[in-house]
């Protein structure tokens, strides 16, 4: 049996979906943020896999990847501090809970 | 000739008004009045020695080599140039009517100053509310006006001419507590404001036909002096008419345009200077402290108007048919004002309407002046008769002010019999009224002499008919002067003091202002001031007729009024009895307040007004105001797409993501 | 054609993927949530291993499970109690949120699939980047080099630990 592109891109397909299905539904904030890293995921894994299948002797989309992890790693840390920010201003994490600029 | 000093005497009561109108209220009162007349007195000074050095110095800058006095820029700074021929220029003038206005200016000022620090405080010497701020109005106004008179180009003159006005707004209603006051002094500034637009036009006119702004250039083309114009017959004056002719003047309303000019510019001299129709608001601006009045709507500001036509004088000679309307507007304004000052009881009205009489003899005596009769008598006797009235028409209102200040009351059936009780003022009011009734030797005389001599020069109607006024005129002063001094005995209120004679400082400009009233007559008035800066040597062209018939006419009018009016008696109350239609209609003014109200609400504002106002609140708010709804309804419906729920916009995004996602496979696959 | 292993070393891989994906973000327990991320990034790591790309597995495990998803954990920890499930869903919107996911599955799915050339693609020969190379087209100025991205990113992580300072700090 030949591991073809495809293989690698359905199951990330799915976690992408379930991504999107988290992302919409959930009311922590957490819990969206962690939707969110799925989907990033997802993402990171198709450019991986199209670099590997498609342009081997190049590495674009591994550095692709690479830059993507740090900027994720940068964005969760920013959002999880503003996170524990609004956690102090209002006593709960949930999104619904933030419908104004200010506090 | 130094600039310093011309500066100087602009700039000190500009300096005082911005010292006492921002630290005033930190100083004592005294001191604020100390400092005002110090530097009204500084500036007088100044002006009295830069008149000097102009009239005396013979310097070949202000008199050449005939006689003949010159106009002399002393400075002219640039200040708003519009395109290059045509600037906005702020300067000094010297010529033999501003250094005349720059002696008359700063007496009355400062007279009026001196005696306001005894009038603006009551009989128990606390100086009234704003006694300050009075000084400070006081000092703009005089900074006002001496920058009008000096005025080096007609839009320099309209800045302060309109200066002027704010001033005089800011006096008259002085007593803003007052609801009267108020009124006054909106009525006054509404006036004159509407004469002004006359004056705008007729200024944007001129100055677009002459592409200059310029008095010096309005005055003196030609090149050689005014004085050859008078040899050459006026509908010839070339040279003059050159700058008129560049562009050729078109008709309009079977006028020249020039002529027009100068009627609106005339326009707005009627309204400072009170001409029928635009004179309503001068007897009620005496809702204005007295010293103000004195200064302002009988000496100084008034005569603004009579200044502006002498100012273009050569303009107004090369349109005689502007002329013959001054002519007309002051000669009913005259007699208009005369009849009423007959039957008016406030004895600050009967001085109001009789400054308008007299105004309107200067304003005929300009009207009739022509080269060609008497060389232009009129003018000079205008400007004499604007020298002396001040002087005499100052005096009597100060002395009404002592006697208003003494008895507490305008109303001169409060008064009678007050001769033995203020002697002071009893003997400068006299003499103030012997001056305007035209006795010889009080100055009056001489002034009226000559401008009914010049009006028998123009045609024997305007004579008769300025000879008439002249009779009214000796009759109703001699009708105040014995109802306020002599009429029965002066009984005082229980509870009141005895009236009395004022401090120094009010008795010495009533004094100082008699004492040149009984001496100016005698000043060579022609040496100094002509039409064409020629000396005018007066005494060959008095006329000894006129000058017997028009004493004869005054001693006629003071006999009139001492028959009727010195002792208590009912020949007043026939009078009244034997014309009662005439009386009323002069008693109420001929109904001008009540015409002017009728077309001001019944005409303008009931049928424009409302209609417009109808339009703006229906039409023009209406569609604005569903701009707004529309605006509004779509905001409310579209506000919940930002409801700030994050999901919400996650929502709007994947749809729109989803959207184009299938448009991209459904299209490229 | 693949050893035995390596196909079953596949499926558990995929179907940990998946599963791990789904529960994630289906448990009321936002730590388990968390954890099931953990799953995932690990499943996602050996990926990459698979495709022989070692350096960013390696990257992928420092980085996600080792530094993100403790930052998770801390913030988790920070702002719930015990014990503490979040709200059960309401089924509109679960239902809702089933339909988007199962759109966009679709839609993507199906561009992926009309593609069959790349889908089928088989797995070419490929020399495994080395350490030197790697660093040296991280480093490097010339084309398909990333000096600039790379000092790009230093700047935003500091921005980054600024920024997380200021906003997080007590005021």
């Amino acid at each position: 049996m030949e591991i073809t592109a495809i293989y690698y891109l359905l199951p990330a397909l799915i976690m992408f979906c379930c991504g999107v299905y988290g992302f919409i539904t959930r009311k922590n904030m957490i819990a969206m943020l962690v939707s969110l890293e799925l989907m990033l995921n997802a993402v990171d894994i198709n450019f991986v896999v199209f670099n590997r299948y498609l342009y081997p002797e190049q590495t674009e989309g591994m550095f692709f990847t690479l830059f993507a992890i740090a900027i994720a790693a940068a964005e969760t840390a920013l959002a999880i501090a503003i996170i524990i920010n609004i956690f102090r201003a209002v006593r709960n994490i949930d999104v619904r809970s933030l419908n104004e600029m200010k506090f | 000739m130094d600039i310093t000093l011309p500066l100087l005497i602009l700039a000190i009561p500009l300096f005082m008004f911005l010292l006492l109108g921002l630290l005033g209220m930190k100083m004592s009162h005294k001191l604020a009045g100390t400092l005002g007349c110090l530097g009204m007195g500084t500036v007088l000074v100044l002006s009295y020695y830069t008149a000097f050095v102009y009239y005396f110095s013979g310097a070949p800058e202000f008199i050449n080599a005939a006689g003949e006095r010159l106009q002399y820029i002393v400075f002219d700074q640039s200040w708003l140039t519009l395109y290059k021929p045509l600037e906005i220029r702020l300067g000094f003038l010297l010529d033999p009517i501003s250094a005349m206005m720059l002696i008359v200016i700063p007496t009355i000022s400062f007279m009026v100053h001196l005696y306001s620090m005894g009038y603006m405080r009551d009989h128990h010497g606390v100086y009234e509310h704003g006694f300050q701020r009075f000084y400070a109005f006081l000092s703009l106004f005089s900074f006002s006006m001496l920058g009008l008179v000096v005025a080096t180009n007609i839009f320099q003159m309209y800045i302060f001419w309109e200066l002027v006005g704010a001033s005089s707004y800011l006096l008259i209603g002085f007593y803003y507590t007052r609801p009267s006051a108020v009124s006054a002094s909106k009525k006054a500034f509404i006036v004159t404001r509407f004469a002004d637009l006359g004056f705008l036009i007729g200024i944007l006119i001129l100055s677009f036909y002459t592409k200059t702004f310029n008095f010096i250039e309005f005055t003196s083309v030609p090149v050689e002096g005014l004085a050859n114009v008078s040899q050459v017959d006026l509908g010839t004056a070339e040279g003059i008419r050159n700058i008129f002719n560049t562009s050729a003047a078109p008709l309009f309303m079977g006028g020249s345009v020039l002529t027009w000019a100068l009627v609106l510019i005339f326009m707005g001299g009627m309204g400072k200077s009170a001409m029928l129709p635009l004179h309503i608001w001068l007897p009620d601006a005496m809702e204005g402290p007295t010293p103000v009045s004195a200064l302002i709507h009988a000496a100084t500001m008034v005569v603004a108007g009579v200044y502006l036509v002498a100012r273009l004088f050569p303009l107004y000679l090369m349109e005689t048919t502007s002329l013959e309307i001054i002519t007309v507007v002051g000669a009913i304004t005259a007699l208009y004002a005369a009849m009423v000052a007959c039957t008016q009881i406030d004895i600050k009205r009967v001085l109001a309407f009789s400054t308008i009489s007299q105004i309107a003899f200067m304003m005929v005596s300009l009207g009739v002046a022509r080269p060609e009769f008497h060389e232009g008598l009129g003018y000079m006797a205008s400007m004499f008769h604007l020298f002396t009235h001040a002087m005499f028409k100052a005096l009597l209102f100060l002395g009404a002010g002592a006697l208003i200040h003494a008895i507490g009351s305008n109303d001169y059936t409060a008064m009678h019999g007050l001769r033995k009780h203020m002697p002071i003022t009893h003997w400068t009011f006299l003499i103030g009224c012997l001056a305007i009734a035209g006795i010889i030797p009080f100055s009056g005389f001489f002034s009226k002499d000559e401008i009914l001599s010049s009006c028998l020069g123009y045609n024997w109607v305007a004579y008769v008919w300025m000879s008439f006024v002249a009779f009214l005129t000796a009759f109703y002063m001699f009708r105040l002067y014995y109802l306020i001094f002599w009429w029965k005995e002066h009984k005082t209120p229980e509870g009141h003091h005895a009236p009395h004679d004022q401090p120094w400082t009010m008795s010495f400009p009533l004094v100082f202002l008699a004492a040149v009233s009984c001496v100016a007559g005698f000043i060579p008035f022609g040496n100094f001031v002509s039409w064409n800066g020629h000396p005018y040597d007066f005494m060959a062209h008095f006329d000894w007729n006129v000058a017997t018939v028009s004493l004869i006419v005054a001693v006629l009018g003071i006999g009139l009024a001492t028959a009727m009016y010195r002792k208590e008696n009912s020949l007043p109350e026939k009078f009244r009895q034997a014309v009662p239609a005439l009386w009323t209609w002069c008693y109420h003014r001929f109904y001008w307040d009540e015409l002017y109200q009728f077309i001001t609400h019944k005409i303008i504002f009931g049928s424009i007004c409302r209609p417009l106002a109808w339009f703006d609140r229906h039409i023009i708010d209406g569609t604005m105001d569903s701009f707004a709804t529309v605006t509004n309804k779509a905001s409310e419906a579209i506000k919940p797409l930002q409801s700030g729920q994050i999901q919400m916009y996650v929502w709007y995004y994947l749809i729109g993501a989803l959207a184009l996602g299938t448009i991209t496979v459904i299209c490229l696959i | 054609m693949e050893s035995v292993g390596s196909i079953i070393l596949y499926f558990i891989v995929a179907l940990s993927m998946i599963v791990f994906s789904v529960m994630a973000v289906t448990t009321r327990k936002i730590l388990r949530a968390a954890t099931y991320l953990l799953f995932t990034l690990f499943a996602g790591a050996v990926v990459y291993f698979m495709l022989d790309y070692e350096f960013l597995g390696a990257v992928q495990i420092a980085v996600y499970a080792g530094g993100i998803v403790v930052l998770f954990v801390f913030a988790i920890l920070l702002t719930s109690r015990p014990g503490d499930n979040s709200e059960r869903l309401t089924s509109k919107s679960r239902v809702l949120g089933a339909v988007a996911a199962i759109a966009t599955l679709v839609i993507t799915g199906y561009a992926l699939i009309s593609r069959v050339s790349v889908a089928l693609a088989p797995k070419p020969e490929m020399q495994a980047p080395d350490m030197q190379q790697l660093g040296s087209t991280l480093m490097g100025t010339g084309d398909g080099q990333y000096l600039l991205p790379f000092e790009a990113v230093s700047v935003l992580l500091l921005a980054c630990i600024i920024g997380g300072v200021v906003v997080a700090r007590k005021r």
